[in-house]
């Protein structure tokens, strides 16, 4: 096994879930595929999704649902 | 004037525009920022400035309780919002009115009043103001909706009573897609608005949207002619302008009374501006809603009356009277505003925030550009994408167009992907030019064109011919 980051893809708001009243897209120690999203990054009043972009588990978030992020930040680590 | 210093609750080229404003009156002014915001123009510009908050405008420019506390530590006697954020917020009016401050706009009871859509149809149709056929107020059940529905015909907008800037729409070209929508939307609203209310209006296709700009004191209104907006991207306006290319004088009459009669009905204070859909095939138009505060395109108005509608704004709410009455106004000229946003056109309107690497700004007779904007500003990724808005002016509407292409060729901002490319084609448009278009004219000329978009801008020197 060995530790890989996510990084968020655009500098902006990162969001953990859809809405403000739905559930996380991902927690701590979720299975993850490649293709799944693990977050929304807001950016200019747009929304884009960030994908896992590998398959693994999901050790933890390195930011927090509503952070601002920067372009290339690590937003997640994870078990591939 | 009662007010010495103005605290300006908003960011981006408005409060630029509202410190130039209030400097001009000789009031003093505190700029609040969010972190995000702390070499933004307005805080370079405004005499003092305070920090708010963290980047997200929900801990900032949406934080109320630190807004009124920068307003208490910087001894600041007036607040005026802007547009956006907390400008149309009836709450927020009532809180800096509780707090003894003066709230720059109207009272707490207008904005509530015209922010509900249902009562703002209300208003308008007691006033004599003609709205869009659909329900009297909000809908009692399904089975009323649909009798109404029946009356009025297809295809019809299922809208959200709380709803607003065209968000939680629905459109329904049958029965069977009403009995669909009907329930869906509710179930909409009710998650983004927490507001179930609906109410439904005959959809009237290819319309025009105008709009009339209005000032008033509390007691008397004036109106300050129209502006068409028509030219819209997901209910986004790109290009505005005044006078409205497709009214003839006498609708023009018409329309500018009905907003003067309708402001007058709720003793309106401020700017505001009256939004109407056209049908010029029918000449009708009807009342949509309200907006109680200044407008991004205010400038086409000052551009062809001559009245700065900021400072007017800012003296109203210092408690002086109208000092233009209506036989004062008049329109010379033709203006145009393109919004010059942070988006590449080419690839769908993808944001571009960034670093200002190099910028050169268009000037000359009849050009004004309102940006916040300087050499070497980052222009951060957490707010809305719009970077300033060129405006221009001459004596018609042909000659405004002339002049917005040559003012276009000047403006270079470099660094990121402006919608620059998109206001070049528009001004070269045939369609644009005779003034040939509506509310949905826009997209699937979008679509059309979005390959030619990102197309390398012809220098200015190439039309030299030796």
């Amino acid at each position: 096994m060995a530790t890989q980051q996510i990084f968020s893809p655009l500098p902006g708001i990162f969001y953990r879930k859809p809405a403000p009243d739905k559930p996380d897209y991902k927690s701590d120690g979720d299975t993850i595929t490649e293709n799944d999203t693990i977050g929304l990054i807001e950016v200019m009043k747009s929304f884009n999704e960030v994908k896992a972009g590998a398959a693994g588990k999901i050790l933890r978030f390195l930011a927090e649902n509503e952070d601002a992020v920067m372009a290339g930040q690590a937003i997640a680590e994870i078990d591939v | 004037m009662t007010i010495q210093k103005l605290l300006i609750a908003n960011r981006g080229e408005i409060a630029v525009r509202i410190i130039r404003a209030a400097r001009e009156l000789g009031i003093a002014t505190v700029q609040v920022y969010s972190k995000a915001d702390k070499d933004s123009l307005a805080v370079r510009l405004a005499d003092e400035s305070i920090e708010i908050g963290p980047p997200q405008a929900s801990k900032s420019y949406l934080n109320q309780t630190t807004i009124l506390a920068a307003a208490a530590t910087t001894g600041a006697d007036a607040i005026h919002p802007g547009y956006g954020f907390l400008a149309e917020n009836a709450e927020f009016a009532a809180a800096v009115e509780a707090a003894g401050l003066i709230f720059v706009g109207p009272t707490a009871h207008a904005i509530r009043l015209m922010g509900d859509k249902v009562a703002a149809r209300k208003a308008a149709a007691a006033a004599g103001v003609p709205t869009v056929p659909g329900s009297d107020g909000r809908l009692e059940s399904p089975d009323a909706a649909f009798a109404l529905v029946e009356k009025t015909g297809f295809p019809v907008m299922i809208k959200a009573a709380a709803g607003g800037g065209g968000r939680g729409i629905r459109i329904a070209r049958s029965a069977e897609e009403f009995h669909h929508l009907m329930p869906q939307a509710q179930a909409e609203a009710l998650a983004a608005f927490g507001d179930g209310g609906l109410y439904v209006e005959k959809l009237i296709e290819g319309a025009r949207h105008i709009e009339v700009q209005i000032l008033g004191d509390g007691h008397d209104v004036i109106h300050c002619f129209e502006r068409e907006c028509s030219l819209q991207r997901r209910r986004q306006k790109v290009w505005e302008e005044a006078p409205s290319p497709s009214l003839t004088p006498a609708i023009r009459d018409k329309l500018c009374s009905s907003a003067v009669a309708l402001a007058k009905a709720v003793d309106y204070r401020g700017a505001g501006t009256l939004e109407y859909l056209y049908d010029d095939r029918s000449q009708e138009f009807y009342f949509l809603e309200m907006n109680t505060r200044i407008q991004v395109e205010h400038p086409v108005t000052e551009m062809v009356t001559g009245i700065d509608l900021v400072c007017e704004m800012i003296q109203i709410a210092g408690g002086e009277p109208l000092r233009i009455g209506q036989d004062q106004v008049h329109v010379h000229g033709h203006s145009i505003e393109v919004r010059i946003n942070a988006e590449d056109p080419a690839k769908g309107f993808l944001p571009s925030p960034g670093t200002i690497s190099a910028l050169s700004v268009p000037s000359g007779d009849g050009v004004r550009f309102d940006s916040m904007l300087y050499q070497g500003y980052t222009v951060p990724p957490f707010y809305d994408s719009l970077l300033g808005k060129l405006i221009v002016h001459d004596e018609d509407r042909p000659s405004a167009i002339r002049r917005l292409e040559r003012a276009l060729v000047e403006l270079s901002v470099e660094g990121l992907a402006t919608t620059k490319p998109l206001h070049q084609a528009l001004a070269r448009d045939p369609e644009v030019l005779a003034g040939c278009f509506h509310t949905a004219w826009l997209e699937p000329w979008l679509e059309a064109h979005a390959a030619s978009l990102g197309a390398a801008e012809p220098s200015p020197t190439a039309k030299v011919v030796r």
